[in-house]
């Protein structure tokens, strides 16, 4: 009931679809998918207790009854969203609480293929707390079916039911449930893929021989750039021949490590296994006046700003990568 | 923590991290009365096509019940919640909810949230949680609509 792999609008396309197919699915929408059905057992606190547990959840109002009379509640409550567990049918599946309609409908998206289920959305309102000892009823409603979809899972269609939860008359709450029923594919190339990404971790550095000397610099903790021997111009990345003269020949100077941030853009998306967006990519210039893209760290991404005065700091990512990035400097992280 | 100390526009919850084990999805899944295989037997869910079982939407659901009240405090009362499922929480990974306030009425708060896990969104959503009488005051007051 919850979906395999990510479904944003972008990976949900239109698909055509046969339409006598289409025509049959719209012909339940507006039937019932539950009628007079009553939950299986009242709301109960050994219920509402394992729920807590499971979740981790430590609210007093819902498990410490001295607690519970002392909030706004004047007792016990369940859980809010507990509300759909009330309603499920449980291990010896439904007992007569599903209607016909809704059966045949998903009968037959099962025999067009689309025999797999997740749930995508739930929309709930709360009218009023539930309370230990209450038995609830619930009517449902096939709200729409949507046509074929292409999604990440697979080729489907959505069906959307609305529920209302009643005490005896009162309504209590409503319930709105999407799934989406796919035809599975097995994407067998691309998990593995996506596995191996997220062990390889970071990207590394391609270290070769005109930039070896700055990750010999990095593994020591230095921020080395070059200056060359004729024209004394300091360069950033490493090269082998000067910008300014063309000399071959140059030394390397260890930079003193601070600077400021010169432009930077934050990364939304796409994520990338080894990155935690949103973050700042950073072009810092150096107080030396070279520049260096990094990433700007030990600040919100939203608080980096240009001119921000800055300073390197050598940050391991796993076992053998270093990586120079750049945090507020001190007078900086004082304010 | 209590929302009663005052709740303004932007604020931000306090970040709720939640460790993906089996034991969570299996204890989840049954305390939500879900026993869809998928949710409980690793081989039936790797049969349809996912690489592990997974989290069942209603667990989802009460973790950000949980993340709201763990903020709001037992005398909030949450009327709406509604989210989206996106990347699916399989065992051995971990979900990271942060959420903020995007306006307050009366007593009652709007709330944006997101549930992060290493493979992206696992849900987004909204709510609005009733924060209940005792911070009337100081809502209006941080808000600047009058006492």
């Amino acid at each position: 009931m919850t979906p395999a792999t990510d479904l944003t609008d972008s990976q949900v396309m239109q698909q055509s679809s046969p339409r006598g197919l289409d025509e049959k699915l719209q012909a339940y929408v507006g039937e019932p998918a539950a009628s007079e059905a009553y939950g299986p057992d009242p709301v109960n606190e050994p219920m509402i207790r394992h729920w807590c547990e499971a979740m981790g959840d430590t609210n007093p109002v819902y498990t410490d009854p001295v607690a519970a009379e002392a909030t706004r509640f004047g007792g016990l409550i369940a859980p809010p969203a507990m509300l759909q567990a009330w309603t499920m049918a449980g291990l010896s599946g439904p007992r007569g609480t599903r209607t016909g309609a809704y059966d045949e409908l998903l009968g037959l998206l099962d025999d067009e293929g689309f025999s797999a289920v997740v749930a995508t959305n739930c929309e709930q309102e709360y009218l009023r707390p539930l309370r230990p000892g209450e038995r609830i009823r619930f009517d449902a409603v096939i709200e729409s079916v949507s046509s074929r979809k292409r999604t990440a899972l697979g080729a489907g269609h959505f069906v959307t039911t609305c529920m209302n939860v009643r005490v005896g008359a009162e309504l209590v709450g409503t319930h709105r449930f999407r799934i989406l029923k796919y035809r599975p594919e097995q994407r067998k190339e691309k998990r593995p893929q996506r596995e191996k990404e997220q062990q390889a971790g970071r990207p590394r550095p391609v270290i070769n021989r005109d930039n070896e000397g700055f990750w010999a610099g990095v593994a020591e903790h230095k921020l080395l750039v070059q200056r060359c021997r004729d024209c004394d111009t300091l360069r950033f990345p490493w090269l082998p021949g000067c910008n300014a003269c063309g000399s071959m020949e140059w030394e390397a100077v260890e930079a003193a490590g601070t600077g400021v941030v010169y432009s930077f853009v934050v990364m939304h998306h796409p994520p990338f296994p080894a990155f935690d967006p949103p973050y700042a990519v950073a072009l810092i210039e150096l107080t030396e006046g070279v520049r260096i893209v990094s990433n700007v760290v030990g600040v919100p991404h939203d608080e980096v700003r240009i001119g921000m005065p800055v300073a390197v700091e050598f940050r391991g990512y796993g076992d053998e990568l270093t990586l120079p990035v750049f945090g507020p400097s001190e007078p900086e992280k004082a304010r | 923590m209590s929302a009663a100390v005052g709740v303004v526009v932007g604020q931000e919850l306090p970040e709720l991290r939640i460790p993906i084990t089996r034991t969570l999805i299996v204890a989840g899944a049954i305390a939500s009365r879900d026993y869809q295989d998928v949710h409980h037997d690793t081989e039936l869910a790797r049969a349809k096509g996912s690489p592990d079982i997974f989290m069942n939407i209603l667990t989802t659901n009460g973790l950000v019940g949980r993340f709201i009240t763990d903020w709001a405090g037992p005398d909030a009362q949450i009327l709406k919640l509604s989210i989206r499922l996106g990347a699916p929480n399989h065992p051995g990974d971990e979900m990271v909810l942060t959420g903020r306030v995007t306006g307050v009425r009366g007593t009652a708060a709007d709330i944006e949230f997101t549930g992060r896990n290493r493979l992206g969104n696992h849900v987004t959503g909204t709510a609005r949680v009733d924060l209940g009488q005792g911070v009337r005051q100081t809502v209006g007051e941080r808000a600047g609509e009058g006492a």
